[in-house]
């Protein structure tokens, strides 16, 4: 089961396949990787600190907010329970994706979950959803690409952090809306892709305003999820089990 | 070790609870309800909405501009060219808009 090359080609024609996928990614996040590390050594973190930082934490977002709050000495354990919120979000990620490795050996899936960013999760969904096998050598290929460019560019940021020009000329500062939107847009095909988008957008617009950031993202995600949840799971499209049509068509 | 170090691992740590966690949780469960699975499949629209829509509402003219054209464009082309469009027009927009 664990050893067999995929179905849908060589290992390395595999990996290849995966790392194309993420050539958008690595374009959209490189500056901020750049960004990340230019800041970071700004607030007083050495050259191996912020390099440390992407290699272990790995998610863009809530670096950003933790070196942000290290430069204005906020308590240990804030930073830390900041960077955990605005992470959270990947336990829904976690949660969708399990069922697509659960065929691998257990440490592949370890491995698999360190490396579980926002694009990461939505090609593997998207690569499930085309009927593939989600594979290991794949996977690796679409994640390994994304981390050596952005722990890469996190220590080349940091080295030359004071020569990084005007970002907003360049619309860097704006190219990770416009990339998560092409996200999105994969997915239109799924049942009650239109009302989920628009409770999700709306909650997270309101959440925004009246919680705050980063728990817009979750509350807003909580919402889209929870109409999937309400509706009769026929809308959704879920091979409505035998009991549950059973119950529904009770008298 | 520094406390940067200590603090960075521990914030690995917790980040690295969250990408796993989900996962641990559901595993527990023998069968899936339906309803909970129907949850699962709306995961990435609703995650990934929420890291577009507040953007969207905070932005002007001319990231609204490369939004609408990069929407339309992915109607048709692949992830790449509608990120390519998108970026090409906010460039461009921001130069006569500001």
């Amino acid at each position: 089961m664990s050893a067999e090359a995929t179905p849908y080609g060589s290992r390395t024609s595999e990996f290849w396949r995966g790392a194309r996928l993420s050539i958008p990614v690595v374009v959209a996040s490189g500056p901020f990787a750049m960004l990340f590390g230019a800041i970071a050594v700004d607030n007083g973190f050495s050259v191996f600190e912020a390099f440390f930082m992407s290699l272990t934490v790995f998610g863009g977002a809530s670096q950003m907010v933790g070196i942000e709050l290290f430069g204005h000495h906020v308590a240990p354990w804030l930073i830390v329970l900041s960077i955990f919120a605005v992470n959270f979000r990947h336990v829904l990620y976690s949660a969708a994706v399990g069922r697509h490795l659960a065929h691998w050996p257990p440490a592949q899936q370890a491995v698999a979950y360190f490396l579980l960013t926002d694009p990461q999760y939505a090609f593997a969904e998207s690569e499930a959803q085309k009927g593939r096998k989600v594979g290991f050598v794949w996977y690796m290929g679409a994640a390994l690409t994304v981390y050596v460019s952005w722990t890469a560019l996190t220590a080349l940021g940091a080295f030359f952090g004071k020569l990084i020009p005007d970002t907003s000329a360049l619309g860097i500062d704006f190219l990770l809306p416009i990339y998560f939107l092409g996200l999105v847009m994969d997915f239109r095909k799924r049942p009650l892709w239109l009302p989920i988008v628009a409770v999700s957008a709306v909650a997270s617009i309101l959440a925004y305003r009246f919680v705050g950031s980063p728990w817009h993202v979750s509350l807003g995600a909580l919402a889209g999820v929870a109409l999937a949840v309400i509706l009769p799971p026929r809308h959704s499209g879920v091979g409505v089990g035998l009991a549950e049509t059973e119950i529904e068509h009770l008298p | 070790m520094s406390t940067t170090f200590w603090i960075t691992v521990a914030a690995a740590v917790a980040t690295y609870l969250t990408r796993v966690g989900g996962h641990l949780v559901i595993s527990r469960f023998e069968r899936i309800h339906p309803r909970v699975e129907a949850g699962l499949n709306a995961v990435p629209a609703a995650v990934l909405t929420t890291l577009v829509a507040p953007a969207v509402l905070g932005a002007g003219p001319a990231e609204w501009a490369a939004l609408i054209v990069a929407l339309l464009v992915s109607l048709r082309g692949g992830l790449l060219t509608m990120f390519l469009a998108g970026a090409a027009v906010l460039i461009a927009a921001r130069q006569f808009m500001g």
